[in-house]
């Protein structure tokens, strides 16, 4: 046969090389130990959270009956529950979601879609941005002043929905922006070019579209939320609650009440750390076995928070 | 300058003896803050023909396609100067007086990159009606398939008008664009170099629609390709530095150019 290959020249050594690869290797010392400094920074935040979590479960895993779900709080530590702190965190967390995602996506969609780029917006962003960083406690003095007293709504659900509003809309704000100003500006010309009014094309495209985006800064700021405590106490939470707030939804006309607004309440967190400043081990179990509801109950938002982005995100092609 | 006639495969769109003026403009000029992108334009748009405006990148040509539609209303701190007056009626429709949102109405776009909404292909033909407030199902599927059809597009999309319009192939999606800006009767349809995104399959189709429509639609051209000028458009405009330097029918300004600079742009000593 004959054969079209050419041949090949073969040399066992080619000077030069050896120090090629020499090079490469003392090169390559440095990535490895990066990768592995880097490795171990990381895992600071991991071990740390498994730790603490670890230790709640070890703590409080035998309290987490469905009797501790059901039961008011109690002076026996073994018949004491989370059942109205548990009803507390999801009427504060339902007034806070009402109040406060609509307020802030409004603001966030003008400051992007409307606002004239002048000082007086540049002002109000400032503004907005510092507000993220305010401390929790100063929104509850805040919140005692205008919402207890000035505008007499009491140590009441209502005034803790609207405290932890306040807290989360710039969360919410940042996050509408950053979803809005990811449209292409291609897909407003389009809206624009066939006789779309601004209103128009933010209704039916910016927001549609920005969705995903908002929806993960709102489950990420009621995250926050539904850990907050210092806000709560200022304005006068309970921390001994053997009641619930009236039902929002009954069965005589007219079937809906918003009587609850105005209850008394305590949350998770602050039924934590009641228990927590007890004498006795035996509180200290049920504050393990609170914290380990609210810690479950942050992750599974996140998580929520993660999945949605990345579904709804998948649908939405340029 | 014979050599100018060589350069270009003709199959130019023939000019009507007596053709009607859709638009003038006079003494337009347009600013983005302190620079100035357009210097004192004068021209005339015929009534349904193709006017094709080419020129180096950067000359003004997108900018002044997107004064007819007031589409420079949306970046902040630009102005107009002079006029662009519509006819029959004779408005001035640069003018503040005018809302840009009536000028969107009569006169449509397509852009240079196919832009359909994530939405689906029935839903993005429809939304220029929809903003005006059509509601009536029957008329929306009417309007909606004529459009498809106007845009070569129905045959192939008549079975899945309910699938996203952002699934389809890039020389769909423009004539999915181009359906979009004809699903509201517009009387002049603007392109902003609808084809510099696609393959040559997809740009020819987009071509032979372009010299289609023109029967029943006035057309203004942004290309930078002139063998595409030569084959689709009736009138030509060649600009240079935000100037409008020659204007006129396709074949003469193709075969006889008047000035220098346009005859060195046609043989590609620039650009
Ligand atoms: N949004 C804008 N702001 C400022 N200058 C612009 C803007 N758009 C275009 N220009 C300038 O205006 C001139 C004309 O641009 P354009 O009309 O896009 O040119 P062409 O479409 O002919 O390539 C260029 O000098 C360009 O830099
Ligand atoms: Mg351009």
């Amino acid at each position: 046969m004959a054969s079209i290959s050419p041949s090949i020249a073969v040399e066992a050594a080619v000077p030069g090389v050896a120090e090629i690869r020499a090079n490469v290797v003392r090169r390559r010392r440095w990535d490895i130990v990066f990768a592995v400094v880097g490795f171990l920074a990381t895992s600071v935040g991991v071990v740390t959270l498994l730790a603490l979590f670890v230790d709640l479960v070890m703590d409080g895993y035998h309290r987490l009956t469905p009797d501790f779900f059901l039961s008011f709080p109690s002076r026996r530590a073994a018949e004491a529950g989370i059942l109205s702190a548990w009803v507390g965190t999801c009427l504060v967390m339902m007034v806070t979601a009402a109040i406060g995602v609509p307020l802030a996506v409004s603001a966030g969609i003008y400051l992007e879609e409307y606002a004239p780029r002048n000082w007086v917006t540049t002002l109000i962003e400032i503004n907005v941005s510092n507000l993220a960083a305010v401390p929790s406690i100063v929104y509850g003095l805040l919140a005692l002043g205008l919402f207890v007293y000035a505008l007499g709504f009491g140590q009441s659900i209502l005034s803790a929905g609207l405290t932890l509003a306040l807290m989360i809309m710039p969360v919410v704000v940042v996050a509408t922006r950053e979803a809005v100003r990811a449209v292409p500006h291609t897909i407003r010309e389009a809206a624009y070019a066939v006789g779309a009014t601004r209103w128009q094309a933010t209704r039916d495209h910016v927001l549609p579209y920005s969705i995903p985006g908002i929806a993960t800064g709102v489950i990420i700021g009621l995250a926050r939320a539904i850990g907050e405590t210092a806000p709560l106490i200022t304005i006068g939470a309970l921390t001994f609650i053997a009641y619930l707030p009236d039902p929002p939804i009954s069965t005589k006309p007219p079937f809906v009440s918003f009587d609850w607004l105005w209850s008394g309440f305590t949350v998770l967190p602050i039924q934590m750390f009641n228990w927590v400043s007890r004498p006795g081990t035996a509180f200290h179990a049920n504050a393990a076995a609170a914290g380990i509801v609210i810690v479950v109950l942050t992750l599974a938002m996140n998580g929520f928070a993660i999945y949605l982005r990345y579904r709804l995100r998948k649908r939405i092609t340029w | 300058m014979s050599a100018v006639v060589t350069a270009v495969p003709f199959a130019t769109q023939s000019v009507s003896a007596d053709p009607k003026v859709k638009s003038r403009i006079r003494g337009l000029n347009f600013y983005y803050g302190n620079l100035q992108a357009l210097k004192n334009i004068d021209m005339v748009v015929y009534e349904h023909a193709v006017t094709a405006l080419i020129g180096p990148s950067g000359c003004g040509k997108s900018t002044l396609l997107r004064c007819f539609n007031r589409m420079h209303d949306l970046t902040p701190h630009t102005r107009y100067e002079g006029e662009i007056r519509l006819y029959p009626d004779d408005v001035n429709i640069v003018s503040s007086d005018i809302d840009p949102i009536e000028v969107r109405m009569r006169i449509s776009m397509v852009f240079q990159k196919p832009n359909p909404f994530p939405k689906s292909i029935y839903e993005n033909v429809a939304y220029g009606l929809r903003v005006r407030g059509v509601k009536a199902r029957s008329e929306l599927d009417g309007r909606v398939e004529a459009a498809l059809r106007g845009a070569a597009l129905w045959e192939e999309v008549k079975d899945r008008l309910e699938e996203p319009g952002t699934a389809l192939s890039g020389g769909q999606q423009q004539r999915l664009c181009i359906a979009r800006a004809l699903a509201t009767d517009p009387e002049i349809v603007l392109f902003d170099e609808p084809t510099s995104a696609l393959d040559p399959i997809a740009t020819a189709s987009i071509e032979d629609l372009i010299i289609s429509m023109a029967g029943s639609v006035t057309i203004l051209i942004v290309t930078h390709n002139m063998q595409q000028a030569a084959r689709v458009s009736s009138y030509t405009a060649f600009m240079y530095l935000g100037e409008l330097v020659e204007y006129g029918p396709t074949t003469e300004l193709f075969t006889r150019p008047r000035h220098q600079r346009t005859s060195d742009y046609l043989t590609g000593r620039f650009g």
